[in-house]
């Protein structure tokens, strides 16, 4: 699989990160080298192998499902770049 | 008086309890110290009014006679722990001013048990990167040089300015976390010592994260026992981190001189990888004598899948950095660029914020999580994960712990490596397969190379038996006797 311009402006799309026609044309390069050496996973056998989520075989912790923090608006938007009212400041999204 | 930034955490104590000298005269002898090595640029942020506060309530314990496990020592914090109420950068542009409205678990912990907090310390952005030269503050300088030779070298990565700071006698130790290597190399450029537990046996809360099915706290010291010591204190269960182990955490420092007579060591015949410096495979030889001199037991072992781990971690790293970095979104903290609309803001911010490393990760990431591939990148790369862990396990059926080289080569120059992230990736490669698995796993200095570099051995044990790392690496450090110090010292006391 080779990742040309097209596929870097996609991808960048997803992940929300603007890229000049420059920079694509080098992180097409750099995405394909390093698929490249990840591609050598295709040599492993791995039929039959559950794909691994954690390292450590336990049971996720439960609590019990009440609110055990919060009343601290000030603290949560004081790195805000911008906020009104105690709420996060947006470019406006509904016309 | 004795020259206080150069002895060890252990003797540091010792004289604080006999009151030979006060926590304020400790920590302003390693401020005078970091004032005099501000090129090392090891500290983004310097805190030194809270070094003195922090230092002044330590006497007041010592005076009382209710000091702390590590009470008036002088640490640098990487700058990935959020630290409340100061700076908290991650090595990068986008998170520039963030103060954290609250402290990690692992800094609360070290700040109950006395520790003085001189800096945050410099690191490579976001943790991503081998080198410390994608921070956004700029490279941090190595304090060894080669022989006759000035070029500036890397202190490794991520956790650079840490290893740099220990190194360089401005600290008496430090924080650091590995994903992949973060602690170990950069232990192993500087010439210290440094270990990352067991995923799990200190709590990620408060902890900038990078990639989570990774990221583990560790310490880093100028000897074992200094870093059983502060592992102590950083480690435990946390009810605020889901993945943290509820475990009581052991006395490390009794490990410290116990006799590794019977201890099984493994050597495992697939690190003797191409390109490999043959000063390394030399050392290695070297380490592993003077384990089965101390009484050890040798055994070769095979880890058939490590020639794999490298491209797992280039897949599941990014693919869970990808996710996580999504919430720098120039709304809630950090740095924001205005659009013209919601979207055009994210993407000029995160254009803007994030360095290209950093970038490159994101984008392979989400390439690798995207509808069709998920299953032939992360999948895949999930499923190799459980055999390189399966491997570990097999291994240890039949040793205690393995001794491996480190690093692969010695501190490069800054500029060295730097054309192909591929070649820069190769770094860690004989660290990243215990991260993959999750296993503990410290870095010591063994020797120098021709050139009069330090480098670095690795002892990697059993899922939460630190101890036994402690145990083996107390004892190969006793017959390695590491006494070398940085050129920027030596050229100091000239």
């Amino acid at each position: 699989m080779s990742i040309d311009k097209n596929t870097v402006r996609k991808v960048a799309r997803l992940a929300r990160i603007r890229t000049t026609d420059a920079e694509t044309e080098v992180l097409a390069g750099e995405m394909n080298n390093i698929l490249k050496m990840i591609e050598q996973l295709n040599a492993v056998k791995t039929d039959g192998v559950e794909p691994m989520t954690s390292v450590i075989e336990m049971q996720m912790p439960e609590r019990e499902d009440k609110v055990t923090d919060g009343g601290i608006p000030e603290k949560i938007l004081a790195n805000a770049p911008e906020h009104t009212a105690g709420f996060f400041v947006v470019p406006k999204v509904v016309e | 008086m004795k020259n206080l930034t150069n002895l060890t955490i252990k003797d540091a104590l010792a004289a604080l309890k006999k009151k030979e000298f006060t926590a304020t005269e400790l920590t302003e002898a390693h401020i005078k110290a970091t004032e005099a090595a501000r090129h090392l640029n090891c500290y983004i942020t310097e805190t030194f009014d809270i070094a003195r506060k922090q230092a002044k309530e330590s006497d007041a314990r010592y005076a009382k006679g209710a000091a702390g496990l590590i009470d008036g020592i002088p640490i640098a914090m990487k700058d990935l722990y959020c630290t409340e109420g100061v700076q908290t950068t991650a090595g990068s542009k986008i998170l520039k001013g963030f103060k954290p409205p609250y402290e990690s678990t692992v800094s609360g912990n070290m700040f109950r048990d006395g520790a003085v907090m001189l800096g945050k310390s410099n690191l490579d952005e976001f943790a991503m990167g081998s080198s410390n030269t994608t921070s956004a503050y700029g490279n941090v300088i190595n304090p060894w040089q080669r022989k006759g030779d000035n070029k500036p070298l890397v202190p490794g990565g991520s956790s650079g300015g840490s290893a740099a700071a220990v190194a360089a006698r401005i600290a008496l130790g430090a924080t650091g976390t590995d994903t992949g290597g973060s602690i170990r190399q950069p232990a192993a450029f500087c010439g210290i010592t440094g270990i990352k537990p067991t995923y799990g046996r200190c709590s990620r809360f408060g902890i900038v994260a990078f990639a989570s099915s990774l990221d583990q706290a560790g310490p880093f010291a100028r000897s074992v026992e200094d870093c059983a010591l502060l592992l102590q204190s950083m480690a435990g269960f946390d009810p605020k981190d889901s993945t943290s182990v509820n475990r009581a955490v052991p006395d490390y420092t009794k490990s410290i001189g116990q006799s590794v007579k019977g201890l099984k060591v493994g050597v495992p015949k697939e690190y003797r990888v191409d390109g490999t410096n043959p000063e390394i495979l030399q050392l290695w030889e070297k380490g592993v004598q003077m384990l089965k001199d101390a009484g050890a037991e040798i055994i070769d072992v095979s880890l058939p899948h490590t020639q794999y781990a490298l491209q797992t971690y280039y897949v599941i790293a990014p693919a869970e950095c990808s996710s996580n970095l999504a919430r720098y979104d120039g709304v809630r903290f950090g740095l924001r660029v205005e659009g013209e609309n919601l979207i055009d803001m994210y993407e000029k911010t995160r254009a803007e914020g994030f360095g290209k490393e950093v970038k490159r990760r994101i984008l392979i990431g989400t390439y690798v999580l995207s509808a069709g591939y998920y299953d032939a990148y992360y999948n895949k790369a999930r499923r190799v994960r459980k055999l390189i862990w399966q491997d570990f396990i097999e291994a240890y059926k039949k040793c205690d712990v393995l001794l491996t080289p480190t690093a692969p080569t010695a501190a490069f120059a800054i500029g060295e490596k730097m054309q192909d992230p591929v070649t820069m990736y190769l770094n860690d490669i004989f660290t990243v397969p215990a991260s993959m698995a999750g296993m503990p796993g410290i870095s010591l200095p063994a020797g120098l190379s021709a050139d009069g570099l330090p480098l670095g051995l690795q002892l990697l044990g059993k899922p939460f038996d630190e101890e036994t790392v402690f145990k083996a690496a107390h004892a190969l450090e006793k017959a390695v006797n590491f006494t070398a110090l940085p050129q920027l010292l030596l050229s100091k006391a000239a």
